[in-house]
């Protein structure tokens, strides 16, 4: 059985594609659209990995990734980043905050899983 | 009143103006004791009928209004007993 | 018909005219049209009401019973009139700069906004008014009653008392229409001024006519007439000097402070040049009122049987002589008089009692919350509505009680003693800088009450009220007590007696009481602006702290201004702070502009608990003070130059700073801008991409899933293609290459237009209209200002969050400025927001619907190329929005843009 992923995103077609993808590969995904109780949300689902985009209404990604690393149980899990903004501070800013890796949209979709797959690894 | 407010010396139509402001204040009191004039004549055999006084008092009425209606058109509202520097200002260029 | 079937018909007549005389004037001045409504000449007749029914039949009557004398009741205002220059021009232009409602305001305000003086002020005027109130109310019954007298074929008499009652129904009726259209009570009541300046002339015409009648139609010439007054019982002039002084005196204290002639010389007035024309116009006014008034009281004498009451005789006369026209025109002008002083009256009253007894007394057990979230201003309009309907009522029920008797004639004199106590604290606050709230209040409580002791209870006559006892050997048995007596002035007539001792004690109290007390810091500053008024005309703000938040400030004066002129005041003073938008910084200037306007609509003492409420800081600081009370000119020169400067470069430092702010904000968002259109072009990529990528790679993808994301790869690529667009569109409109398409429509179908392509309204989202305000016809790109519109729905629409979201659309034209405010119920946007919303990709909280926050800025650059804005609008309920642009796009600004 796969492990649980939570995906942190917005985009409600970004969403349906990554969720497509990682539950053909046996996944079990879950998500949620906002960054005021993001926080929350990953303390709800328990993830193995976290998926986390960085522009969300409420609240970027970078500060819920800071969250993220801040709580004991989850400081170790896996986070991918994905950003619209492939600039090379965005990059420096994710690895500061504590990503795990960092993809720059547009992904290709096997690239992603790649990622997920090795992160899942660790 | 201070010195530095008021100039001693006003120009031509500013000190007309002043004058007339002098002549509106004037004209209640002069008014009101001409009013009174009838209170005089009592019991004087001669000239204590109404008649008369009626057509005193009306004829004053008249005199007042008429001179009330003179000075109040070429009184300037913004006039007052401050505003020296201000129409020396304007007047400076006419003299 | 019968006469009195006649009469009825043509006052029915004459009400209607009225009725619409009032609403045709209400109506223009509405529509910006009624210039002369706000002429000198309407305002001279406005001041007529100070000649009542008293007046018009009672003069006659007073003539008949001692002469010449009554002339003193119009010689005391003619000079008060000549002599303007003393008094009414100062009163006038305190009472504008402070925006007074009424002389219990003025007094009020002048002692520091005391409103305990309010109160007191308000008691004694609504005391002296109200049997006022029950003599006009008198007078048009007996006038009627006399017609039914001479009238055959009436059979019974008309009931006394119900017809009172009708003419008080119908005047509160009346006045509640009229006057109480708007809350500001320095706005003018212009429908009720016209209906009164219309009866003004009806009156004197009336009396003239009548007086022309008897003069000529009865005596034959002036001559014949002059030697029938020399044969009269009054040929002699036998008029005690104390009363020929005092009643002259008495009726020109009376003339300023009576609070129906307070409301048309001062709070009615529009300008200074009005007391111009009204100095000499109105003296001749009353000159020509009183002109016929012994003539007509000789030839009654002479001609009605003995014991007919001379208080009628304008109206017997005519009616004895057959002439039922000329009858029934004198009984219209008196029944004029007697209208037009009770509306006046009772909208002072109603003001004063609103103002100082139920909004304190509201504010004071609702508290601060009402002031910003409950509605100030309907329960402000309840309050003056109930009031008129209260003095009205209260002045029936002193007619019913009073019985109508002869009890009522004297009261005219009864009121002007009582209301000239106001004299000393009203004059002494203009002239006197020394003039203090306990001086006040202890001048008026004692003038008060030797009025009342003397001269208001004896009115009712021995043991009515006062029992005989007291008459005849003094309160406790005092004889120096005695009523009609007082200190042992025996033998005094006892209007002079009362008017004497009355206003000699207020006197001495109010300049001891000064002299002895220390005023408080508020009290000062207020003396000190009225006092020189013509010199600074404002003084140094009286607030200090400025802790206020301007937002709930506009909130406060919205409610109690309403909106346009709340929005209107705000705006102005943030432009002279140099501050765009609605919000101007609380500061101690603003807060004193502020809180003078709100004076306006609900009086200077409840005006500055309010604010007191908000700003919650001390009202006068030590150097506010100081600035007062330092005269010498060259530390009033060297500290108003000083204060110049420091406003300049507080104003210079504030443009700097927002300045500063705007350019942060502006290379932040210019710096972002690249990342951003980087992120608004991937975002949709990213689902493209991915999604193609899952139709290649998929292969047993259900053809119900292939469409799905067939159909999501278009939507995105029209997503993409929109962005492309838009950002086109902006930088098009930004480098004014755009060529505007004029035409001429009607708002409402713009707006029809723009709220279907907006998706309409339904499923939880409610547009509300008022098509009525929308009618009207617009020259100018009406497809650009669409995309406003659009724009705007779409995004409440958007980002409304209440259940159930409702968008108000409102319409409002003036001065060929067209004004359309969308305004949603929902949570609104921040304040630290409204300064960047209009800029490129800002979007509030990041939040992301669809879009790429373009349109606002887009928006932004519509308006500036159809010489109109886009502005927010804050202080609303939820996001507000205010697109004003000129009716007719003017061809320079079109050919500016291009």
């Amino acid at each position: 059985m796969g492990k649980k992923v939570l995906l942190i995103e917005d985009e409600p077609n970004i969403i349906e594609a990554i969720s497509f993808i990682l539950s053909r590969d046996g996944w079990e995904v879950k998500t949620h659209a906002n960054g005021h109780d993001a926080m929350e949300a990953v303390r709800r689902r328990a993830p193995d990995l976290i998926i986390l985009d960085v522009m969300l209404p409420g609240k970027s990604g970078y500060d819920i990734l800071g969250e993220i690393r801040e709580d004991e149980d989850y400081a170790a899990t896996p986070v991918l980043m994905l950003t619209a903004r492939g600039q090379t501070r965005d990059r420096e800013l994710a690895e500061r905050a504590g990503a795990s890796r960092y993809m720059t949209k547009p992904f290709s979709n096997a690239d992603m899983l790649a990622a997920v797959r090795a992160l899942a690894q660790t | 009143m201070s010195p530095e407010r008021t100039p001693l010396f006003l120009a031509r139509r500013t000190y007309r103006r002043r004058r007339l402001a002098d002549a509106a204040r004037i004209l209640p009191l002069i008014g009101g004791v001409l009013f009174c004039l009838p209170l005089l004549w009592k019991g004087s055999p001669t000239s204590d009928s109404t008649v008369q006084s009626l057509i005193y008092v009306f004829g004053l009425w008249v005199v007042l209004i008429l001179a009330s209606a003179i000075i109040s058109r070429h009184l300037r509202l913004d006039d007052n007993e401050r505003d020296g520097t201000r129409s020396e200002h304007e007047e400076t260029g006419g003299t | 018909m019968t006469v009195l079937n006649l009469l009825i018909l043509v006052c029915l007549l004459y009400v209607v005219l009225l009725f619409s005389v009032a609403f045709a004037a209400d109506r223009a001045a509405m529509m910006g049209r009624g210039s002369w409504l706000r002429s000198s000449v309407v305002y001279t007749l406005s001041l007529s009401i100070y000649c009542t029914a008293w007046t018009f039949y009672g003069a006659v009557g007073f003539a008949a019973r001692s002469g010449l004398e009554f002339v003193t009741i119009y010689l005391g205002p003619t000079l008060v009139m000549v002599g303007w220059w003393w008094t009414l021009r100062r009163l006038v232009r305190v009472g504008r700069s402070q925006r007074i409602t009424s002389i219990a305001d003025l007094i009020s305000s002048r002692y520091g906004k005391s409103n305990l003086l309010a109160v007191l002020v308000t008691v004694l005027a609504v005391v002296a008014t109200t049997p006022y109130i029950a003599l006009q109310l008198q007078s048009v019954t007996l006038s009627f009653a006399a017609f039914a007298e001479t009238d055959p074929e009436a059979g019974t008499l008309p009931d006394m008392q119900s017809t009172a009652l009708w003419v008080a129904a119908g005047l509160a009726l009346f006045t509640i229409l009229f006057g109480t259209r708007n809350l500001d009570a320095n706005e003018r009541h212009h429908g009720v001024v016209m209906a009164i300046a219309l009866e003004a002339v009806v009156k004197l015409f009336a009396l003239l006519a009548v007086g022309v009648f008897v003069v000529w139609g009865l005596s034959g010439g002036i001559g014949p007439t002059l030697d029938r007054i020399e044969t009269s019982a009054i040929a002699r002039f036998e008029v005690s000097g104390s009363r020929w002084v005092g009643l002259t005196m008495l009726s020109a204290m009376a003339f300023l402070t009576l609070p129906r002639m307070f409301q048309v010389l001062v709070v009615e007035n529009e300008a200074d040049e009005h007391l111009r024309t009204a100095a000499w116009a109105f003296p001749a006014y009353l000159m020509l009122m009183s002109l016929f008034v012994v003539p007509i009281a000789v030839v009654g004498l002479d001609m009605m049987p003995a014991g007919a009451n001379p208080d009628l005789f304008v109206l017997t006369l005519p009616l004895m002589e057959g002439r039922d026209g000329l009858a029934i025109l004198s009984f219209l002008g008196g029944f004029s008089s007697a209208t037009s002083m009770v509306i006046v009256a009772a909208i002072a009253l109603s003001t004063m009692v609103s103002n100082h007894v139920v909004m304190p007394l509201w504010l004071h057990y609702s508290g601060m919350a009402a002031v910003v979230s409950g509605d100030v201003r309907t329960v402000a309009l309840m309050a003056r509505r109930l009031s008129i309907g209260g003095v009205l009522f209260l002045g029936y029920v002193y007619f019913r009680m009073s019985g109508g008797g002869t009890a009522l004639a004297a009261i005219g004199l009864i009121a002007f003693v009582g209301v000239a106590q106001f004299l000393p604290a009203l004059m002494g606050g203009l002239f006197w800088r020394g003039a203090t709230r306990t001086g006040a209040l202890a001048g008026l409580t004692l003038g008060a009450a030797v009025w009342l002791y003397c001269l208001f209870l004896p009115s009712f006559g021995p043991s009515a009220i006062l029992p005989q006892s007291v008459f005849d050997h003094g309160l406790w048995g005092q004889g120096w007590l005695r009523p009609r007596a007082l200190f042992g002035a025996e033998h005094m007539d006892p209007v002079i007696h009362a008017l004497m001792w009355s206003l000699l004690l207020n006197v001495s109290a109010f300049i001891l009481g000064s002299l002895l007390s220390f005023p408080q810091p508020i009290e000062r500053l207020q003396g000190a602006q009225f006092v020189n008024s013509f010199d600074h005309p404002s003084a140094p703000g009286g607030w200090s702290g400025g802790m206020a938040q301007s937002e709930d400030l506009l909130i406060m004066a919205q409610r109690i201004m309403g909106a346009r002129e709340a929005q209107a005041l705000f705006s102005a003073v943030a432009a002279r702070q140099g501050v765009a938008g609605y919000l101007p910084e609380p500061s101690p200037d603003f807060l004193q502009e502020l809180e003078r306007a709100l004076a306006g609509s609900v009086g200077a003492a409840t005006a500055h608990a309010m604010i007191g409420q908000i700003v919650g800081g001390a009202a006068v600081s030590v150097e506010d003070l100081m600035a007062v009370a330092d005269e010498t000119a060259q530390i009033m020169e060297y500290s108003s130059q000083l204060e110049a400067k420091s406003q300049e470069l507080a104003r210079t430092a504030r443009q700097l700073r927002q300045a500063n702010e705007t350019l942060t904000q502006i290379s932040v968002q210019k710096d972002g801008f690249l990342s951003q259109i980087s992120h608004e072009l991937r975002t949709p990529m990213t689902s493209i991409r991915a999604f193609s990528e899952i139709l290649r790679d998929t292969e047993d993808l259900s053809p119900d899933e292939q469409s799905k994301y067939a159909t999501i790869i278009h939507d995105e690529t029209v997503r993409l293609t929109r962005l492309l667009d838009d950002l086109l569109d902006l930088s098009v409109l930004e480098n004014g290459q755009v060529e505007l398409n004029i035409q001429t429509g009607t708002l409402e179908a713009l707006l029809d237009r723009s709220v279907r392509a907006a998706g309409g309204d339904g499923d939880g989202f409610r547009i509300r209209r008022v098509r009525a305000n929308e009618q009207v016809e617009l020259t100018t790109d009406l497809d650009r200002l669409a995309q406003v519109f659009i724009n705007l729905i779409s995004n409440a629409r958007k980002y409304c969050d209440a259940k159930p979201a409702i968008l108000n659309i409102r319409v409002t034209v003036s001065d060929g400025q067209l004004v359309v405010d969308f305004v949603d119920n929902g949570r609104g946007i921040p304040t630290d927001k409204h300064a960047v919303i209009f800029e490129k990709f800002s979007r509030i909280g990041q939040t992301r619907v669809s879009g790429a926050g373009l349109g606002l800025a887009i928006c932004r650059e519509i308006m500036e190329r159809l010489g109109g804005e886009i502005s927010y609008l804050p202080g609303q309920k939820g996001a507000a929005f205010r697109v004003s642009l000129p009716l007719t796009v003017e061809y320079m600004t079109a050919q500016g843009a291009v």
